[in-house]
């Protein structure tokens, strides 16, 4: 018995697509999806997550107020006119936690996407090349891996001082594309000797296509986990940079308005709103993608679906 | 895993110190190959030392601006600085000179003599002394609890895996994946605003109290541990979580291993399956994790220390980069890359013992 499980269906399907029937994109979209919906805990973290979209995308809508308005009564608790009172600066907490969402989902979706497409691209040549190419890529990745990551970040942003949110991005991808790269390198190792890849070699395919039009649509799954993961951890990485004043401390988002409070002394003054709603919005968003991955992660192993028995 | 691991194993066999059947057939004397491996990973382990301190090294030069400007820079906020006022401050901050390979060989030389020269923030503290100062408070703080979560969380994921689809299961598995997506930093805002100012049932901020002088006496011990439990407390929570997953999903996958099943059909008792069987083959990713967790507790945790204002490796780290003290920096984050790397050697070492199967 392999212990290492593909999904049984894309084994089959496989050699199909090498004559050359890809199944429609859609389709595939449509399977992944229902499986991840299947999972109870990811359709609780699916729910969150469009819930958190949602109240970014309409922010200018739904926010009371302008995200850096000010002229209000300043450290205020809730009231009426403001639900979750105001800061030092006297601005509405609702409104900038709305407007907070927006960088968060932004910063996530980009790093998430541009760590995952570069874990794509090196995890995949990495297992498929032999030699001494195989070993090159492998001492790089694992510097990048072991290199410890918040400590790397803080150090180059330091160093690109002032650059908002696209210096953000650019640290949490340097620092976070390893990771998924070598998962994909060894999902891909095992997928190499299958007999669809001899198959594909045999009939006359470039290196290049077999990688990326043979290979990867059986790892659908490990990389769309791979990019929730990624996601969840620039989200983190970005609240914490900003929260530690790294970033650029007069963009609205949760890990600013945390900066402020604390350097504002709300524990002082004891706006425990102010304190406790930006950190359990970040908290929520990131636990949304972790639920989302028990789903996604049921989809490469079968054993962990849910109300199956081993 | 390799085919290896699915032959069926008898109730007595111990499955991490036996090769597998092909690999007996072709394999060299044992001994041959420990040494090779451990040689193998010697000089793999040199290489990436060689590398994180070339990084190291030219991480602040591929940036804009440069060490000395960012040092007359603080100077210069205090009014113009003459030629011959920044020839003296970089003669006495040693400022490198010279051409890169001649600044590489004199960073080099610093290494190997650990000697780092004097802090920019701390003048005129030698950044040997910073570090010496904080190292003991993280050490202590965030090791301590680097081995208390491993522990607990283990267990706990053991016990997710055996009992799945209870409670057992559940809770742990939610209530750890919710805490671990917990920004750190929040966690310890929250535990230091409720336990520190509105219930003052903890100190707010710093290792010690003010009036304490670090000594060896038992109330300076009881000083410091007072200080540590909020620190300690949100690093537990927040670390938790990762290993409770991290243990139930590789011992789910091993339940489901042939010998855990021919195992059961010999009626062993549940306990054995679960703990010398599946466990045990499970521990090893985890352990792997602690590894690298316990290299990473040089570097202590920098958002908890900044928000607690505890004076450790982290803190000073923080500190050091929004002075832009290069010096400190510099030495700050290569201890820090350097632990983890000795750590990764170690776990190679420890894993190859543990399972022969990874020294090919």
């Amino acid at each position: 018995m392999t212990t290492s499980l593909p999904p049984t269906t894309a084994a089959i399907r496989a050699p199909i697509t090498a004559i050359g029937e890809a199944p429609s994109a859609w389709k595939v979209v449509v399977r992944v999806a229902s499986t991840v919906w299947s999972n109870g805990k990811a359709r609780i973290g699916l729910v969150m997550l469009a819930l958190f979209v949602l109240l970014a995308i309409f922010a200018p809508l739904i926010a009371p107020y302008g995200a850096s308005e000010t002229g209000f009564e300043r450290s205020a608790d809730g009231s009426a006119a403001h639900w979750l009172g105001t800061t030092a600066a006297g601005e509405d907490v609702l409104s900038q936690l709305l407007y907070g969402a927006q960088v968060s989902i932004f910063v996530g979706l980009v790093a998430g996407l541009l760590s995952t497409i570069i874990a794509v691209l090196i995890g995949l040549s990495w297992g498929y090349v032999r030699g001494f190419g195989a070993d090159v890529i492998n001492f790089i990745v694992n510097l990048f891996l072991v290199i410890p990551g918040l400590p790397l970040m803080i150090v180059i942003a330091a160093y690109l001082s002032g650059g908002g949110i696209g210096m953000i991005i650019v640290v949490v991808v340097i620092t976070g594309w390893a990771w998924g790269a070598r998962v994909l390198r060894s999902q891909t190792q095992s997928l190499r000797s299958r007999d669809f890849v001899t198959a594909a070699v045999f009939s006359g395919e470039r290196p290049f296509r077999i990688v990326f039009r043979e290979i990867l649509p059986n790892m659908t799954s490990l990389i769309v986990g791979n990019f929730f993961g990624a996601a969840t951890a620039a989200i983190l990485a970005e609240a914490g940079l900003e929260f530690l004043g790294l970033g650029d401390s007069t963009v609205v988002s949760w890990g600013t308005m945390l900066f402020w409070a604390q350097n504002s002394n709300a524990l002082l003054t004891g706006q425990w709103a102010l304190l406790f709603a930006p950190g359990l919005c970040i908290a929520l968003l990131a636990t949304s993608l972790t639920l989302i991955n028990f789903g996604v992660d049921g989809i490469s192993n079968p054993r962990l679906r849910e109300g199956t028995k081993r | 895993m390799t085919s290896t691991t699915a032959a069926p194993r008898g109730a007595e066999s111990r499955p991490p110190t036996r090769p597998g059947p092909t690999d007996a057939a072709h394999a060299p004397s044992p001994i041959a190959t420990s040494l090779g491996y451990v040689a193998r990973k010697l000089g793999l382990f040199a290489l990436t030392l060689w590398a994180a301190v070339t990084v190291n090294f030219l991480l602040p030069r591929l940036m804009p601006g440069t060490p000395a400007d960012a040092a007359l820079a603080k100077l210069a906020q205090n009014g113009p600085v003459s030629e011959a006022t920044k020839a003296a401050i970089e003669a006495q901050l040693g400022v490198p000179t010279g051409n890169i390979f001649e600044q590489y060989l004199a960073y080099l030389h610093q290494v190997v003599t650990l000697d780092f020269g004097i802090s920019y923030t701390f003048y005129p503290q030698s950044v040997g002394e910073l570090v010496s100062a904080a190292l003991p408070y993280t050490l202590v703080l965030v090791g301590l609890v680097t081995v208390v979560a491993f522990v607990l969380g283990t267990l706990l994921g053991v016990l997710a895996a055996w009992k799945r689809g209870t409670w057992l299961d559940s809770v742990p598995t939610l209530v750890g994946s919710f805490m671990s997506a917990f920004p750190y930093f929040w966690t310890a805002l929250l535990l230091l605003f409720f336990a520190g100012y509105v219930l003052r049932l903890f100190p707010t901020s710093g290792a010690y109290g003010p009036t304490a002088e670090p000594n060896l006496s038992f109330e300076f011990f009881g000083d410091a541990l007072y200080h540590g439990v909020l620190p300690a407390l949100t690093i537990l929570i927040t670390s938790l979580g990762g290993w409770i997953l991290g243990m139930r999903n590789t011992m789910i996958s091993t339940l489901g291993d042939d010998y855990v099943t021919f195992a059961e059909a010999n009626g062993l008792k549940p306990r054995t399956i679960a703990l010398r069987y599946a466990a045990r083959n499970a521990i090893l990713p985890n352990l792997t994790s602690f590894g690298l967790a316990l290299g990473g507790v040089v570097g202590g945790s920098i958002l908890v220390e900044q928000v607690f204002g505890y004076p450790g490796i982290g803190y000073l780290l923080f500190n050091a980069v929004t002075n832009q003290d290069y010096p400190l920096m510099q030495a700050l984050f290569l201890m820090i890359t350097v632990s983890v790397l000795i750590a990764n050697f170690l776990v190679d070492i420890l894993y190859g013992v543990l399972d022969p199967r990874t020294r090919r």
